[in-house]
């Protein structure tokens, strides 16, 4: 080990960058099918089955990254795992109660009486509502250090809707890239309506964050850094007005660009994400425990980094068969 | 009540509920490959329609396991985050190759057992179920050395009141985890054995008389004879090793207070826990005695001997332990003779028209089908008391001499953990009774040999399925 430095530097910033990699991709993947759930009351019973069919094989692996980014969390930072959950105690009852309701209607729905389709579809909204919902608050709270005051409640319920119309909106440009015909023109214009809450949201926390706290002020905005780091905004706005543009064009001839806003959109997580764990780095509770401070015994860290190794490119391999045997399309989900 | 305690209801009801769904899926996904290897090497399409029915109840009850699962993990931190943060070197890595080698395997080839069945290779298509099955089993190994760990910790040291790992070989193999590793898995294929046997004298009894129905009933009811008594056997071996490591644990078992020798095997009694004695014993002499030691004249453990000078207790609450041991033989002793019994019915010759062939599933009588629909569930009861028995049985260690169940728990207000209870509560029940009500739904339906998907309330295509039918 000692080859590398000391593992006790070391160590903790692999596995933040691996747990901060897990969030990315859960916001990313399981973003979009919550955002299917969201838009799900807007849709004809025909176009809630073809919604469900084009997030069908993936949604189970995609909350997969949900446990290992509390996994992370746990087995790395143990301190720090605990400080945050039971600060976040409500919140998180919320989301699990939202993800349960949730991830059972995908069955239910097809599986149960006829008549009691329409309650599952409500489960299913409702699920992916109270799980963007209990996110995005849990989101604000985080950036605002975990102080419960008015000022700060009032915040994270301003991030849970722009996380929430955030989700409807990665949502929705999945479904054109999924879709055709009437629901793909629908999904352009759910994408249309949705994209002021991407603006909105990324536009509140990049200012909250350094207005509530110093250090992050410092970070951004004094030089070289502000010069540095300059490029990180300019091409969220771009990113932004490209799909304001793009989408004024869609569906087009051909199905041409019908997956650009959803690249573009993954586009933009990735970078507000980048700015985020820039902002909060070394930290892992705001302001008071960094990843240094809160890591596990390195032996332990030791032995999970192996595993991890070996694991995480099948891992990625294999979900990456998963999204090219349910390529194109979606069509209807059936078991043979 | 204060939090640890409504804590406390909340893990057990969480991971009761939890339990049922992975008893399940652990060996139903094994089940499915063999229906899906029969299909494949005999052709014959009955194992396929049996693969093609209980594949739904698997993604049902997998779907189930998921979300109650991810409600598990986060417990950990909103309830419990002492436990993390002594034994959380230990528990941490045990946990991260759970989610590694077995979560994402599962999760992701599960859609491509679900639906990919026409999009992929048939190879491909076992391949998957294959590691779904895997990947399942998997889930149960790392999570059962987790838990046989807290029983039965070694390979660690403390260092300032942390837990630190010294050797993960003897972590891993923990002197309980074969044991309750084994017990569990086999627990789970009787589970499945009696489920399936169950809904297929259902679908019997309301006339789908299939040659699919006939193969899974087969299947499931000479599984379950030919498992009892491998389970009884391993479950004798799991209680002399719990003999040695957690002796307290057998004496609230066997409901026996003072260390003696010819201890009788008690069928019923009321243990007093004021008194410190038993109301009402009924037992059979020597039987404890002679099960434990294998000598009538060997010496059991009483309770009496973990009470500290100045009267601390030390030992589980008895009455639980003792009760819910009891349920889980009583439900084997139960499943022993069921499943012999259809066993014979089916394995008798019979002579119709002048040839004689085994009776099959024709042998079994109506009042022996009822009693299999009756047992539909009866592997949930015996599981569930089992858990009860051994994690009760534990109390008050969390971890078996390093930490009490006290030092781990949070300190959110107990009215938060009362509404988040109650929460959960409310939602529990609501989905076993839908489970439960879906799974004899899609049997009856089956039965009338109806499809199971594509049924669209308004929409065109099941105006014209309906139309149709
Ligand atoms: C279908 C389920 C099932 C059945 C029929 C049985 N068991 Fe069991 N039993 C379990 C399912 C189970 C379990 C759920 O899997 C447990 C809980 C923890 C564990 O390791 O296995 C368990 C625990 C457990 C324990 C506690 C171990 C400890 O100290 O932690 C003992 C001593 C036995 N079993 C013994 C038996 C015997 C003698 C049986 C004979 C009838 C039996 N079990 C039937
Ligand atoms: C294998 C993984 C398991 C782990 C890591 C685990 C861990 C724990 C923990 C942390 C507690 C202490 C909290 C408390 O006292 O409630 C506990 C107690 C308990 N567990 Fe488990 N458990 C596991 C499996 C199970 C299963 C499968 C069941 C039942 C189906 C179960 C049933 C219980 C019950 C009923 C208690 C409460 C005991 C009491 O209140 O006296 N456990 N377990
Ligand atoms: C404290 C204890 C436990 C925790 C924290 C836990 C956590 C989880 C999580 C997060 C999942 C969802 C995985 C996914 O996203 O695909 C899951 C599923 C699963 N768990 Fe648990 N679990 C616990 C106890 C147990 C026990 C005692 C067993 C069995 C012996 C078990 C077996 C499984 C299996 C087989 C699955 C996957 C299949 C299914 O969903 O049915 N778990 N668990």
């Amino acid at each position: 080990m000692g080859m590398f430095g000391d593992p006790a530097v070391w160590l903790p910033f692999v596995f933040a960058a691996l747990m901060g990699l897990s969030i990315l991709i859960y916001v990313v993947l399981d973003g979009f099918d919550l955002g299917v759930g969201l838009l799900f009351p807007l849709a004809t019973p025909d176009e809630k089955d073809r919604m469900i069919a084009s997030i069908g094989p993936f949604w189970d692996a995609n909350e997969t990254w949900l446990v290992l980014a509390v996994g992370l969390l746990l087995v790395a930072f143990p301190i720090a795992h605990g400080t945050i959950l039971t600060a976040l105690y409500l919140p998180v009852a919320i989301m699990l109660t939202g993800l349960i309701l949730r991830g059972v209607a995908f069955e239910f729905r097809v599986k149960a009486p006829t008549s009691h389709k329409e309650r599952w579809n409500w489960a299913f909204f409702a699920g992916s509502a109270m799980t963007s919902v209990s996110q995005g608050f849990m989101l604000g709270m985080y950036i605002m250090g975990l102080q419960f005051t008015w000022a700060t409640i009032a915040f994270a319920l301003l991030t849970s809707v722009f996380l929430t119309v955030g989700y409807s909106f990665i949502g929705a440009t999945w479904l054109i890239g999924k879709t055709e015909d009437k629901l793909q023109r629908k999904s352009v214009e759910w994408a249309k309506g949705g994209i002021w809450g991407i603006i909105l949201g990324i536009g509140a926390i990049s200012l909250a964050s350094p207005l509530t706290s110093a250090r992050i002020w410092d970070k951004w905005l004094s030089w070289p850094e502000v010069f540095v780091l300059s490029p990180l905004p300019i091409i969220s706005v771009l990113l932004i007005a490209g799909l304001w543009y793009g989408l004024r064009r869609l569906p087009a001839e051909g199905d041409k660009g019908a997956w650009l806003p959803f690249s573009g959109t993954i586009a933009l997580f990735v970078l507000a994400f980048g700015g985020l764990a820039y902002s909060f780095y070394p930290y892992v509770v705001p302001e008071k425990m960094t990843i240094y401070e809160a890591a596990s015994a390195p032996e332990s860290l030791f032995i999970i980094l192996i595993g991890t190794c070996f694991v995480l490119p099948a891992i990625l391999l294999y979900t990456a068969l998963a999204y090219i045997v349910f390529r194109g399309k979606a069509t209807e989900l059936r078991y043979d | 009540m204060e939090t640890l305690l409504l804590s406390r209801i909340q893990f057990a009801a969480n991971i009761s509920f939890h339990i049922l769904f992975p008893t399940i899926t652990i060996a139903l996904g094994w089940v499915l490959l063999f229906f899906k290897v029969r299909f494949q090497t005999t052709g014959d399409q009955k194992w396929m329609d049996a693969y093609g029915f209980w594949v739904k109840i698997f993604a049902l009850s997998f779907a189930l396991g998921v979300v109650s699962g991810i409600t598990m993990s986060f417990q950990f931190g909103t309830n419990w985050p002492g436990f993390m943060e002594i034994v959380g070197n230990i528990a941490g890595p045990l946990l991260a190759y759970e989610i590694m080698t077995a979560f994402f395997l599962e999760a992701v080839f599960l859609g491509i057992m679900l639906f990919g069945f026409s999009r992929v290779p048939g190879w491909l298509h076992t391949g998957a179920t294959f590691l779904v099955a895997f990947g399942t089993t998997m889930s149960a190994f790392w999570i059962i050395v987790l838990n046989s760990w807290m029983h039965t910790p070694q390979g660690f040291e403390m260092r300032d009141g942390v837990a630190h790992a010294t050797d993960w070989m003897e972590i891993i193999f923990n002197p309980s985890m074969p044991y309750r590793f084994f017990h569990m898995l086999i627990a789970s294929f009787l589970t499945v054995s009696f489920l399936i046997a169950g809904i297929s004298a259902f679908r019997w009894l309301i006339g789908g008389r299939t040659s699919g129905v006939r193969a899974a009933m087969k299947t499931s009811v000479y599984a379950a004879a030919l498992l009892i008594p491998v389970q009884i056997l391993v479950g004798d071996l799991h209680g002399l090793n719990t003999l040695e490591h957690q002796p307290a644990k057998v004496a609230a078992m066997e409901g026996n207070w003072e260390t003696d020798t010819n201890v009788p095997l008690l069928l019923f009694a009321i243990p007093d826990e004021e008194a410190r004695e038993n109301r009402m014993e009924v037992g059979i002499p020597n039987l404890a005695s002679i099960i434990l030691t294998h000598k009538a004249d060997g010496e059991v453990p009483g309770l009496n001997d973990f009470v500290t000078e100045d009267g601390e207790v030390l030992h589980p609450r008895v009455a639980p332990v003792f009760w819910s041991f009891r349920v889980m033989i009583g439900t084997g002793v139960l499943m022993l003779l069921m499943s012999w019994s259809v066993s014979i019915m089916m394995l008798r010759k019979r002579t119709v028209d002048g040839v004689r062939k085994r009776a099959g599933v024709e042998g079994i009588p109506k009042f022996a089908l009822y009693g299999l629909v009756a047992m539909s569930f009866s592997g949930w009861l015996a599981t569930l008391a089992g858990w009860y028995t051994t994690e009760i049985g534990r109390q008050p260690w969390l971890v078996q001499g390093v930490m009490t169940t006290e030092m781990a728990v949070a300190d959110v207000p107990a009215a938060m953990v009362l509404s988040t209870l109650i929460g959960y509560l409310a939602i529990y029940a609501v989905l076993l009774v839908a489970y439960i009500s879906v799974i004899f739904f899609l049997a009856k339906r089956a039965s009338d040999g109806k499809s199971i998907e594509a049924r669209v309330p308004q929409s065109q295509k099941a105006e014209a399925i309906v139309a149709a039918e």
